[in-house]
C-alpha cells in the first residue's frame, strides 16, 4: 500500500512537472503525448534540441501581450491633470524602473529603461502564475483533452508557471546576454573588449610575463561573463522551481486525510504569502542584475 | 527540463515585447510624468511670485495710506493756521474800523459842543443884551451894572 501511494506520489509530481511539448522525432512533428496508447508517456523524451514546451511558450505570451496591452492602453490614454488609479499605478512601477535605471545606469541609452521594465513586469507576472493552484489548470486542461479531444485523461500535461522552465529564464538571460556582448563590442570596439577580457585582472609591465598571463586572464574573465546569464537564467529558474514543487508537495497533502487536508492548507497558504515577497523580489533581482551588466557593458576603462 | 528550441521562441517573445514596450509604452508614459512635474513646478512658481506679488501690493498699500494720513494731518494743521490767521485779521480788522468810528464820532461830538457852545455863547450874549435893556430901562445906572454883566459873559 504504502509503496504504490509512493508511485502514485511519484507519478503526480511527475506528471506535474511535464510540459506539453511539440516536437520533432524521426516520424516527423508530433505531440508528447500522442504515442500514450501505445505505451509512450513521453514521445518528446528523446527529440533532442528541436522541441516546443507549448504551455510555457503560450502563457509566458499571453502574459507578455496582457502587460503590453494594460501598459500601452494607459500610454496611450495618459491624462496629465488627472490620471486614473490603474494609471496611477502603471506610473508608479515606471517612476520605479527609471530611478532603478538612473541611479546604476549612467550612460545614454534609450533601450535600457523599456527593458527593465519588460522584463520586471513580465516576470512578475509569469511568477505571480504559482498562486494558482497547482491542479486548477491542469484539470481543465483533462477535461479538454478528454471531453473535447478525446484521448486518455493521463495523457494531459500541462505545466503553466512560465519561469518554472529553464528554457523561459535562459531566453530571457541569453537575451541579455546578447545584448552585454553587443553593447560590450559597441561601446569598446573589438579591441577594448577583447582587451578588456584578457588584460585582466592580472597585468605586468613586462611583456613576456604579460603574455603568459593572458590566457589565465581570458580564462578567469571568460567565465565571469560566461557566469552572468547562466546565474541571472538559473536564480529565477530555481527559485520558481522551488515554488512549484513545495506546491505539488503540499497539494499531495490534501488526499491523506483529515489532518492532511488542515495541515495542507495552513502550508499551502504560508508558501502562498511568502510568495508576495518572492514574486516581486525575483523580478526585481532579474531586473536589477540586467541593468548593472549592461552599465558595466558601457563602462569604458 | 531540457534546454530546446522553447528558448529560441521566447527569445523573440522577449525581443518583440522590448521593442513594443520602448517604442510605445515608455515614451507615451514618461512624457505624461514630465509634463505634470513640469506643470506642478511651474504652478508652484507662479504661487511663489504672486505671494511676492501680494507682499508688494500690501506694503505700497500700507505706505500709500501712510502718505494720505500725513497729507490729510498737513491740510488740517494748514486748515487751522489759515482759520487762526482769518480770525485774527477779523478781529483786527474791526478793532480798527471800531476805533475808526469812534474817532470820527469822537470828532463829531467835539464838533457839535463846539457849535453849542458857540450858539450858546451867541445866544446868552443876546440874552444878556436883552436883559441889559430891561435892566437899563429899569436902572440906568449902567456903569454900576457894567462889570456884573462883564463877570456872567465870562462865566459862560
Amino acid at each position: 500500500m504504502a509503496s504504490s501511494e509512493n508511485v502514485d506520489s511519484v507519478g503526480y509530481i511527475k506528471h506535474h512537472l511535464q510540459n506539453l511539448q511539440v516536437c520533432k522525432t524521426d516520424d516527423g512533428w508530433m505531440w508528447n503525448n500522442e504515442l500514450a496508447d501505445q505505451g509512450i508517456t513521453n514521445a518528446c523524451e528523446n527529440a533532442g534540441f528541436w522541441t516546443f514546451n507549448v504551455d510555457s511558450l503560450f502563457f509566458a505570451f499571453i502574459l507578455g501581450a496582457l502587460f503590453c496591452f494594460s501598459f500601452w492602453r494607459v500610454a496611450k490614454n495618459a491624462k496629465i491633470d488627472n490620471p486614473g488609479r490603474w494609471q496611477s499605478m502603471v506610473e508608479m512601477i515606471v517612476e520605479f524602473v527609471d530611478k532603478s535605471v538612473k541611479d546604476t545606469f549612467h550612460g545614454r541609452n534609450p533601450l535600457i529603461a523599456p527593458l527593465a521594465l519588460t522584463i520586471f513586469v513580465w516576470v512578475i507576472l509569469m511568477n505571480m502564475m504559482d498562486w494558482v493552484p497547482v491542479d486548477l489548470l491542469p484539470w481543465v486542461a483533462e477535461q479538454t483533452n478528454v471531453h473535447v479531444l478525446g484521448n486518455e485523461p493521463h495523457t494531459s500535461y500541462l505545466k503553466f508557471l512560465p519561469t518554472a522552465d529553464v528554457n523561459i529564464t535562459f531566453s530571457l538571460s541569453i537575451g541579455v546576454f546578447l545584448m552585454i556582448l553587443f553593447y560590450s563590442i559597441k561601446v569598446k570596439g573589438i579591441g577594448g573588449f577583447l582587451g578588456e577580457l584578457t588584460l585582466h585582472p592580472f597585468s605586468s609591465k613586462n611583456k613576456f610575463v604579460q603574455v603568459l598571463l593572458i590566457p589565465v586572464n581570458l580564462l578567469m574573465e571568460t567565465i565571469g561573463l560566461v557566469a552572468k546569464p547562466i546565474s541571472l537564467g538559473l536564480r529565477l529558474f530555481g527559485n520558481l522551481y522551488a515554488a512549484e514543487l513545495l506546491f505539488i508537495l503540499i497539494a499531495i497533502l490534501f488526499s491523506t486525510g483529515v489532518g492532511g487536508f488542515i495541515g495542507g492548507f495552513i502550508s499551502y497558504m504560508g508558501w502562498a504569502i511568502f510568495h508576495i515577497l518572492v514574486i516581486p523580489l525575483q523580478a526585481f533581482i532579474f531586473m536589477m542584475l540586467t541593468i548593472v551588466y549592461l552599465s558595466q557593458a558601457h563602462e569604458d576603462h | 527540463m531540457n534546454v530546446n528550441a522553447t528558448l529560441i521562441i521566447n527569445m523573440i517573445f522577449f525581443a518583440a515585447f522590448v521593442w513594443f514596450c520602448m517604442k510605445f509604452v515608455w515614451p507615451h508614459i514618461m512624457s505624461a510624468i514630465k509634463e505634470r512635474q513640469d506643470k506642478i513646478a511651474e504652478g508652484l512658481a507662479a504661487s511663489e511670485r504672486s505671494q511676492k506679488d501680494l507682499e508688494l501690493a500690501q506694503e505700497k498699500a500700507a505706505e500709500l495710506l501712510r502718505e494720505a494720513k500725513q497729507q490729510s494731518a498737513e491740510i488740517v494743521d494748514s486748515a487751522k493756521k489759515r482759520h487762526a490767521e482769518i480770525v485774527d485779521s477779523a478781529k483786527d480788522d474791526a478793532r480798527s474800523e471800531a476805533e475808526k468810528i469812534k474817532n470820527g464820532a469822537m470828532a463829531e461830538i467835539e464838533q457839535e459842543v463846539n457849535r453849542a457852545r458857540e450858539q450858546l455863547r451867541s445866544k446868552v450874549a443876546t440874552l444878556a443884551v436883552a436883559g441889559a435893556e430891561k435892566v437899563i430901562e429899569r436902572n440906568i445906572d449902567e456903569a454900576a451894572n457894567n462889570d456884573l454883566f462883564e463877570k456872567l459873559v465870562k462865566e459862560l
